[in-house]
């Protein structure tokens, strides 16, 4: 009976049970879940288990946006249950796999449902109109559900409108193996209790009870407390019963085991420039002057877990291809909004999506990638914009408000109109700076005057303009600022590509080697000799196709690496980088 | 001899500790439990301890004399603890030779049951990255969360793990500490279910202090955590040092107890390591190697 319960819904906590910013330890079937609602009313249910050591996440924080395991702090989103951050590596992004195993959660009738494989819908209950109803409190019984189930046909009680009386009648409207529903009736009062068992295990369950009407003030506690009387007494009825049977073995839920990439940790994966996730447009409007806010829905399942810094390729109708950064704060899961400038130089991407998308139009999205990871463990950030720049930023700067870390986000515009999403900038509060209307000049004194007083523990995130980015890191490197606390993202490669050397490309893993002519780049030879090389922005600003060089020098002609990686000589951006030396070996 | 209910050849072998000397009473006999053995200890007061297998004719807090007790097991005296082992143990217990340093205050900082298996508390003892979570404002504080990389090696000849080169921020680092500081941490596991660490001394920057933790299995999902303290501190009541050692533990204890499984699973697929674990895979994967089934799940072959 128990394995054809994995199939069917089951009740396994009250609505009221998940009140605002609280973990719920449910239980089903032997396996345990972590239940908790976040801010924007999703009812996460997830095994109650952190991937990385195990602890239980009922004993975890919701912070009301993600949550937060007890032991090192690994935070998880709201519906993807995928990790966003792991402390104890701030400036790594967490593989995008590490997804905790997430359940059904359905609320009905004052409950919350789940199941292990479910399969069709949460029973309807006739009779029962959403919204009038009464939880009963919860009663939990050392027996099996069925023993339960059985026992509770003989449930006696009278009607919520006459509470007092002892003369109800009680007919079985219907029962089965995990449910009873009872009518009693005395004189015009009659009341519909539908008692649902939740089996927890073998050998316990839990009798959850909801009545067809809700009552208020004080009649409402008689109600709960006769119910609770009776019930409690049934209980003891039951559990005398069951303990005259042997207790049956505890049943034992299998983990799933985590994939085996996970298990060594090794890079990320992520492959190709794919665009695997259909979305539409379920709302597009004007985030700020000249720029067009998006929000993407997904056609079907969910969005994968993005973290602060992340940005996605978009596919547009015209063929282009262009990359966006996600603009959520953390735990905004259900959609993913981009702002989109409209360029007056544009060469057709920022024009389609102005001009030709619209809302319910279906866009080719690729999965979030994230070569601009945040650091959490900074005493202070600053966040430095200009004009659209503001993007990355503003996701980053809402995670840091979420966990109350100090920072500031300096936000460069022309006017006040130009600022972009007023919406989510409004709930940082006194931390968005915006300076309007600075002429070059200007924009350079204020900037010296943000990154003075460097001191360690602090880092600085800028994106905005190629020359206001080329301003800031020199600036900062003035003030005392090193590399590693001085973090960038161009929006595109201003550089004249020289792309007329030809040279030699030896793949250490792959033992092969590529001859690499005039007027190809790295990449695409690799492409056509058949290797899967991941890639989004193909013009040297994003990160994405990252390599590391073993021998050769390298010869950068990208905006992603800082100076001090291109003298080491280590890594390459192989879309638009090429090779000063005759031959170059990269650890692919 | 008596059929044991461990049957990890490797586990019955080794020493394992029962209790602190200085909290066993003289010619009273003391009730303990180790890998599911009901056992009985006594000391004479004059520094010889007797361990047996628990009889009706000696019951727990009843007088005894040792010298007449028949049927002993073998017994060792290390570290300020009573050893005893239900298989053959080595001739000796893993070095610890600051303990012969004069100068160390050496005190048993507490014992304390915990419902957890011993390999899951050895972990614990290994790991920094819960520092700012689990001790806020003692040993770690947000946003100082990051695990610097650090060294691990086997050593093939000492038969023990060796982390070394760690570091971690710690706004106050002990009780004779008033500030933050990068602390340096030297971690061994010179037993499946001990290790000792070593980390920078704020009273002499020139020597570490010692602190370790040996457990006695109780079961498979249940510990005695005995801990010892071996530090360069002359100012602080014995009851100080304790105190803020005990605190440490009071918030591991209901961490480790929510761990699950209680268990520690050596399939490296079954956690999520990263590379702040390193001595927590080194630390599995020698469990593995050594053939240690008690208080872990052995990986699937």
């Amino acid at each position: 009976m128990l394995d054809l319960a994995k199939s069917r819904w089951h009740p396994i906590a009250a609505a009221h049970d998940l009140p605002l910013r609280h973990v719920f330890h449910g239980q089903l079937l032997g396996r345990e879940f972590a239940v908790w609602r976040a801010d924007d009313g999703y009812v996460n249910i997830w095994e109650n288990r952190c991937l990385h050591r195990g602890v239980r996440l009922s004993i975890g924080i919701n912070d009301g946006r993600e949550l937060k395991c007890q032991y090192h702090g690994w935070r998880y989103s709201n519906r993807t249950a995928g990790c966003t951050y792991i402390p104890a590596h701030p400036a790594d992004a967490p593989a995008r796999t590490i997804t905790n195993r997430t359940f059904a959660a359905v609320e009905r009738y004052g409950l919350v449902w789940s199941a292990e494989e479910p399969q069709g819908e949460v029973p309807e209950v006739s009779g029962f109109a959403e919204g009038k109803l009464l939880a009963l409190r919860a009663i939990p019984v050392n027996a099996p559900a069925d023993v339960v189930a059985a026992q509770l046909t003989g449930y006696r009680f009278q009607p919520s409108g006459n509470i007092d009386g002892s003369a109800a009648k009680v007919a079985v409207e219907a029962s089965n193996a995990f449910s009873v529903a009872l009518r009693s009736s005395e004189g015009d009062a009659s009341t519909l209790a539908v008692l649902f068992v939740q089996p927890v295990d073998s050998n316990r369950s839990v009798i959850r009870g909801v009545l067809d009407s809700e009552v208020e003030g004080a009649a409402r506690l008689a109600v709960l407390r006769h119910h609770n009387e009776l019930l409690s007494r049934l209980r003891v009825a039951v559990e005398a019963e069951a303990a005259r049977e042997p207790a049956p073995a505890p049943l034992e839920p299998i983990i799933e085991r985590v994939s085996p990439e996970l298990a060594e940790m090794p890079e990320e994966t992520t492959h190709g420039r794919k665009a695997t996730i259909r979305v539409q447009v379920t709302r597009k409007w004007s985030a700020a002057d000249g720029i067009a806010g998006f929000e993407l829905r997904p056609l079907k399942g969910l969005l994968p877990t993005f973290q602060p810094g992340a940005h996605i390729d978009v596919h547009l109708p015209n063929g282009l291809i262009r990359q966006y950064s996600i603009t959520n704060g953390p735990g905004e899961s259900d959609s993913y909004v981009i702002g989109v400038k409209l360029e007056r130089d544009s060469k057709g991407g920022s024009t389609c999506l102005h001009e030709t998308v619209r809302e319910g139009d279906v866009l080719a999205i690729s999965e979030p990638r994230n070569n601009f990871p945040l650091r959490r463990d900074a005493i202070q950030t600053l966040f430095i914009a200009g004009g659209i720049g503001i993007t990355p930023l503003l996701a980053m700067a809402q995670a840091l408000n979420n966990q109350s870390l100090g920072h500031e986000l300096h936000y460069f515009a022309q006017n006040q109109a130009q600022l972009a999403f007023p919406e989510k900038t409004k709930t940082l509060g006194a931390s968005l700076k915006p300076h309007l209307g600075l002429s070059p000049d200007q924009t350079g004194a204020k900037l010296r005057e943000i990154l003075s007083g460097y001191g360690p523990d602090k880092h600085v995130y800028l994106c905005g303009p190629g020359p206001m980015l080329e301003a800031a890191r020199a600036i900062a490197a003035e003030m005392g600022w090193p590399e590693t606390a001085v973090h960038f993202e161009y929006f595109k490669n201003t550089n004249v590509i020289d792309d007329s050397t030809s040279f030699e490309v030896a793949l250490a893993r792959s033992c092969m080697t590529l001859t690499v002519p005039a007027g190809k780049t790295i990449l695409e030879v690799m492409r056509d000799a058949g290797i899967d090389m991941p890639s989004s922005c193909e013009q040297g600003a994003c990160g994405t196709c990252l390599a590391t060089v073993i021998e050769g020098e390298p010869d950068h002609q990208d905006v992603y690496l800082n100076d001090a990686e291109r003298k080491s000589g280590t890594k390459i951006m192989t879309c638009v980088s090429r090779a000063k030396s005759a031959r170059l070996v990269l650890d692919l | 001899m008596t059929e044991t209910r461990c049957k990890d050849q490797v586990i019955l072998d080794l020493w394992h500790p029962l209790a602190a000397l200085s909290e066993v009473p003289a010619g009273v006999v003391v009730g303990t439990i180790l890998l599911e053995e009901r056992l009985s200890l006594a000391c004479d007061g004059t520094g010889k301890v007797a361990v047996w297998r628990s009889r009706r004719d000696l019951p727990v807090d009843g007088p005894v004399d040792i010298s007449a007790v028949a049927g002993t097991l073998p017994v060792k005296l290390a570290y300020g603890y009573v050893w005893t082992s239900l298989g053959n143990p080595p001739a000796d217990i893993f070095p610890i030779p600051e303990y012969a340093e004069a100068d160390r205050r050496k005190l048993n900082a507490a014992t304390f049951g915990v419902n957890v298996s011993a390999p899951r508390a050895i972990e614990n003892f290994l790991d920094m990255g819960h520092f700012p979570y689990v001790h806020t404002d003692i040993l770690g504080a947000e946003p100082h969360t990051e695990v610097k990389e650090y060294d691990v090696e086997i050593s093939v000849d000492r038969d023990e793990i060796l982390a070394t080169r760690c570091r971690f921020f710690q706004p106050m680092a002990s009780t004779t500490s008033d500030g933050g500081a990068d602390v340096d941490y030297i971690y061994r596991v010179p037993h499946p279910y001990c290790s000792v660490l070593y980390k920078s001394s704020p009273m002499d920057e020139t020597r570490l202090d010692v602190i370790a933790v040996f457990l006695q299995p109780v079961d498979q999902e249940h510990v005695r955590a005995h801990m010892l303290l071996c530090v360069l501190d002359e100012d602080n009541e014995d009851k100080v040092i304790k105190r803020f050692q005990q605190t440490i533990f009071g918030q591991d204890k209901p961490i480790l107890e929510n761990q699950f499984p209680k268990r520690l699973p050596l399939d490296p697929r079954a956690e999520t390591p990263i590379r702040a674990d390193k001595s927590a895979i080194a630390y599995r994967r020698w469990l593995s190697q050594k053939g240690v089934t008690y208080g872990v799940i052995p990986a699937a072959t």
